[in-house]
C-alpha cells in the first residue's frame, strides 16, 4: 500500500520514480479505466512529510477550493459568544486587502443563517414610493466597486485603557480589517423611492436576532453610503452580513448594518438603545458625544511587533494606516519613542476611508529602541499620543481610540507592546 | 409570496421616478443619466416592487426614543419585577449586575447625579445614570430579548419589564403603572448629558 508519506518523503528514491511515471499515464487516460492507480493527491492543508527536494516530486493536483500553506496558520480570535466578537490577527497579514475570512467579527445578537431567495430590502417612512427590493433588484442596479475599511468603534480600547507588553497587534487593533465592497449606491435606491426632502434621518434594521437598528443622517446616502452585497470578489460572508449589509465608508463599525432588511426615512433619529447606552463618547466635562460616527485617523505597526525576537539587521518596520475622513497623507515612523519622525512609503495608492500600508526600513544595531507610527490624513488631522487623547477625553472615555502605539525592542531583541505614548 | 410588478405598475414607477430627484454630491455620477447604456437622466431602472401597507406594517415595529410607535398595552413593576426573574437574571443577574461584557450590568445610579464616566474608569453605565431615552429600553427588550427568544414577549410584558428596570434604578416608583403615555412622559437622569460630535478632522485633538 502506498500512502502519502511514502509519496512525499519519497522523491528520491525507486517509489517516486514510479509514481512519477505514472503520471502521464492516467493524465492522457481520461475517463478509461486505468491500470495503474492514480498518484494519491498531496495533501496541502497536511504539514506532513516535505519533501527533500519539491522539484523531485509530483505536486498536489488541482482542488475545487484553495487552502493556505500548512506553514501559514492565520486565526482570528474568537470570544465564542453570541454576542461577541472575532479578531483580524494583523501580525499575520500584508497588503492592504483583509482575506475575508480573516476579516474580523462583531455582533450582538449572533450570525443570522438568511435564504437570498427570501430576502427583501424594504425602504419606506418619507419617501414617494415605498419600495420592497429583491436580492436580484439590488445586483440589476448599476454597481459600484470600492475599497473601504471597517472599523469597530471599541477598536483599541485594551491598549488605551491597559497598555501592556504582552498586546499583539491583533489585540491592539484587530476589530478592524479593509476589503473591497461591491454594492449599489443608497442614494440610487433612494432615487428609486423618492426620498422627501423633510427626510433628514434615515434608520436602518438588519435582520439579525436583535433586529440591530442604527440612526443615519440622511446625507450621508448621498455622498457615499452603498448597499453591498459582496466583498473581496464573492458574495458576502454570513458573518459580514450576507446576503446584504449597509456600508457607510469611514464611519464607525456598528452602523454599517449587517443582514440588512428595512430603511426608513425620517425626521430625527431613532435614540436606539445603541445611540444612548453604547456608542457614546463621553468626556471629561460631563457630557458625551452622541453620533460621534467618523473614524479618526490612526495607524499601527504590523511588524514587528510582539511577541517577535529581532536579529541584527535590515528590516522593514511595515503597518497600515487610515482615516474615516478621506485618504492617509503621509505615515510617520519614529525609531527612538517620538523625538524624530521619518516620512515612511506609501505602498500603493492612499483610497479614501481604506487602509495603506506603509514602509519604513531600519537597521536595528542592538540597541534598546522604540518604535512607534503617526499617521496624518488629509484634512491635516494628525494622530496623537494617548497622553493628549486622555488630556481632552479623559482615562475612562470610551469608543474611536486612535492613539499612537508602537513597540519595545531590547537589547537581546525581544519586541514588546508599547502604548504609552 | 411575492409577485413581480405588474408592467402597467413598473411604468408609473419609472415615470414617478423623474420627479423629485434630489441628491447631489459624490454619488451624482451614479444617476442614470451619468452611467454607461443608462436609461438617460431623470430616468429610473423600474426595478423593484411598490411596498405594501401590509409590507411596512409587518416590520415597522420600531419605537422612537420621543416614543413615537409605542403600542397599546400596559405593565407594573410588580409584574416586571416577576419576569425579570424569571426571563432576565439568569444572564443580567439577579439584581442587575450583569455579567460583562457579553451581558452588561442593567442597574447603576450615580449618587448625586454626576456624570463621570470620563475620569473614573471603573463607574459603571446601566440604564439610571446613561440612557438618554426611556421608550428605546421598550424598543430593545421588545426586539431584542429574550436572548434565546427575542420578540417573545407581549408588548404588556414589555411595559412590565421596562417599569421594573426604570424602578430598580430609582427613576420611577415602584407602584408605578407604565402605558404609552405614563412612558413617554419620564425623563431619564442623563437625558441632557448628551452633546452632538464636534470633531471635524484638521489639526485639532478633540
Amino acid at each position: 500500500m502506498v500512502t502519502r508519506r511514502d509519496v512525499l518523503v519519497g522523491g528520491a528514491g525507486a517509489l517516486g520514480g514510479a509514481i512519477l511515471a505514472g503520471l502521464p499515464l492516467a493524465a492522457d487516460t481520461q475517463g478509461a479505466p486505468s491500470a495503474a492507480a492514480p498518484p494519491p493527491a498531496a495533501d496541502l492543508t497536511q504539514p506532513l512529510a516535505v519533501p527533500d527536494d519539491p522539484t523531485k516530486v509530483p505536486g498536489a493536483p488541482t482542488s475545487g477550493q484553495g487552502a493556505r500553506s500548512p506553514f501559514e496558520a492565520p486565526q482570528r480570535a474568537p470570544t465564542g459568544e453570541i454576542a461577541g466578537s472575532s479578531l483580524t490577527p494583523y501580525e499575520k497579514l500584508t497588503g492592504t486587502i483583509t482575506p475575508s475570512d480573516l476579516h474580523f467579527e462583531r455582533h450582538h445578537a449572533g450570525i443570522p443563517l438568511i435564504d437570498p431567495a427570501r430576502h427583501t430590502l424594504l425602504i419606506h417612512g418619507l419617501v414617494e414610493r415605498p419600495m420592497a427590493f429583491s436580492l436580484e433588484d439590488i445586483k440589476r442596479f448599476p454597481q459600484v466597486s470600492r475599497v473601504h475599511f471597517i472599523e469597530c468603534s471599541g477598536n483599541g480600547r485594551a491598549a488605551y485603557k491597559t497598555p501592556k507588553p504582552d498586546l499583539t497587534p491583533q489585540k491592539v487593533a484587530g476589530l478592524s480589517a479593509n476589503t473591497e465592497w461591491m454594492g449599489v449606491p443608497l442614494a440610487t435606491l433612494f432615487r428609486a423611492a423618492g426620498v422627501k426632502p423633510e427626510a433628514t434621518w434615515f434608520l436602518a434594521e438588519g435582520s439579525d436576532a436583535c433586529m440591530m437598528t442604527r440612526s443615519v443622517p440622511v446625507e450621508k446616502a448621498w455622498d457615499d453610503a452603498l448597499v453591498v452585497w459582496a466583498q473581496n470578489g464573492e458574495p458576502l460572508r454570513p458573518a459580514q452580513g450576507y446576503p446584504l449589509r449597509l456600508l457607510l465608508p469611514g464611519w464607525e463599525g456598528n452602523i454599517n448594518i449587517k443582514w440588512l432588511r428595512r430603511i426608513e426615512l425620517g425626521t430625527q433619529p431613532w435614540y436606539t438603545r445603541w445611540e444612548t447606552s453604547k456608542y457614546t463618547d463621553p468626556l471629561p466635562n460631563g457630557t458625551a458625544r452622541r453620533f460621534s460616527f467618523e473614524v479618526d485617523a490612526k495607524s499601527i505597526i504590523t511588524t514587528p511587533a510582539y511577541p517577535d525576537r529581532l536579529t541584527a539587521g535590515w528590516r522593514p518596520i511595515s503597518g497600515v494606516a487610515w482615516s474615516g475622513r478621506g485618504r492617509v497623507a503621509k505615515v510617520e515612523v519614529s525609531t527612538d519613542g517620538g523625538t524624530q519622525w521619518h516620512e515612511a512609503e506609501l505602498l500603493g495608492p492612499a483610497l479614501p476611508k481604506a487602509q495603506v500600508r506603509f514602509q519604513y526600513m531600519w537597521r536595528w544595531d542592538g540597541a534598546a529602541a522604540r518604535l512607534l507610527s503617526r499617521a496624518t490624513d488629509e484634512t491635516g488631522y494628525v494622530q496623537p499620543t494617548r497622553s493628549q487623547l486622555v488630556a481632552v477625553r479623559g482615562p475612562g472615555t470610551d469608543y474611536h481610540y486612535n492613539q499612537i502605539v508602537g513597540c519595545n525592542v531590547a537589547t537581546d531583541g525581544a519586541v514588546t507592546f508599547f502604548g504609552e505614548s | 409570496m411575492r409577485t413581480r410588478l405588474s408592467m402597467v405598475t413598473a411604468a408609473l414607477v419609472l415615470v414617478a421616478a423623474c420627479a423629485g430627484d434630489s441628491g447631489p454630491a459624490s454619488f451624482k455620477a451614479q444617476d442614470a443619466g451619468a452611467v454607461p447604456g443608462g436609461p438617460g437622466a431623470g430616468q429610473g431602472y423600474a426595478l423593484g416592487r411598490s411596498a405594501s401597507a401590509a409590507d411596512i406594517a409587518a416590520w415597522d415595529h420600531d419605537v422612537a426614543g420621543t416614543g413615537e410607535g409605542l403600542p397599546a398595552g400596559r405593565g407594573t413593576v410588580a409584574e416586571g419585577e416577576a419576569l425579570y426573574a424569571a426571563q432576565c437574571a439568569s444572564c443580567h443577574g439577579a439584581t442587575g449586575e450583569g455579567m460583562p461584557p457579553a451581558y452588561p450590568a442593567l442597574v447603576s445610579r450615580s449618587p448625586n447625579g454626576e456624570f463621570t464616566f470620563a475620569t473614573d474608569p471603573k463607574a459603571v453605565k446601566a440604564i439610571g445614570n446613561y440612557w438618554s431615552h426611556a421608550p428605546s429600553l421598550f424598543d430593545y427588550i421588545k426586539r431584542a430579548m429574550p436572548l434565546t427568544a427575542p420578540g417573545s414577549l407581549s408588548d404588556d410584558q414589555v411595559y412590565a419589564l421596562t417599569a421594573y428596570l426604570l424602578a430598580v434604578n430609582t427613576v420611577i416608583p415602584r407602584t408605578a403603572t407604565l402605558d404609552a403615555a405614563a412612558l413617554r412622559a419620564v425623563k431619564m437622569p442623563a437625558a441632557d448629558r448628551f452633546v452632538p460630535d464636534d470633531r471635524k478632522g484638521g489639526p485639532e485633538v478633540k
